[in-house]
């Protein structure tokens, strides 16, 4: 009668792929990444509580084996200039905004406990008890990491200096609201 | 105006352009080797063999 909760994975695909990407920074080790966690999600079912927050367990299957992977290597996996930047489309930009390229660059620069943070509160919308679940920290390892992604990224991208900020932040107001500074 | 202010919105820029990226990465078709993969899974679960997976 209990239907498989593991015919609900099936949904978690686009997320887990994304996190991993952000987390390896390489297309080729994220999806291989990504397949090593189905293959363990599949076996290790019997760990997952129904009525949980399956992505999250999923995304912990997979962090998991990245840092485990990462420790036998003995450093970060990186491709720091690499395939995370050139993989995804460009979308173009307008004037004063700040460049997704530009964003991206600075992105991959963050330490990979950093993204992982910044990606799941920032991005993916997790509350920072269940990213601080996912990466099996304190919840306020997680604050002071997304912190300090955060200052470093305001760094790297010189949001404090007034007129950058001035500018992008009235170019992010035309994407939120879906009207494009140059048109019209 | 005042410094948290600014610091807010700093924030809201990061985070507006972190989701910007993520969401390309959501909109990404997902390769069919993950869903075949599935399948496989799946077909194992449910036809138990005695010999060597595939």
């Amino acid at each position: 009668m209990s239907a498989d909760p593991r015919d609900e994975i099936v949904q978690h695909l686009p997320a887990l792929r994304a996190f991993s990407l952000s987390l390896t920074r390489n297309g080729a080790v994220a999806d291989d990444m990504v397949q090593d966690t189905l293959v363990k999600a599949w076996s290790k079912i019997a760990s997952f509580e129904p009525g949980t927050n399956m992505r999250a367990w999923l995304f912990t299957i997979l962090r998991n084996t990245y840092y485990s992977n990462r420790r036998k290597a003995g450093r970060e996996v990186s491709d720091a200039e690499g395939v995370f930047t050139e993989s995804l489309s460009e979308k173009p930009a307008h004037d004063g905004r700040l460049q997704l390229a530009d964003f991206r660059r600075a992105f991959v620069k963050l330490t990979d406990e950093q993204r992982e943070a910044l990606i799941l509160v920032g991005a993916q919308g997790f509350s920072y008890e269940d990213a601080a679940e996912t990466c099996g920290v304190a919840v306020g390892t997680i604050k002071s990491r997304v912190n300090r992604a955060r200052a470093r990224l305001t760094e790297l991208l010189h949001l404090d200096d007034d007129d950058n900020l001035e500018m992008t932040d009235q170019a992010t107001m035309a994407v939120v609201t879906g009207t494009s500074p140059s048109a019209r | 105006m005042g410094h948290t202010r600014s610091k807010d919105k700093e924030s809201e820029v990061i985070d507006e352009n972190l989701k910007r990226v993520y969401q390309d990465m959501l909109d990404e078709k997902v390769p069919d080797r993950f869903l075949d993969l599935i399948a496989q899974l799946k077909s194992q679960d449910e036809t138990p063999t005695e010999g060597e997976p595939k």
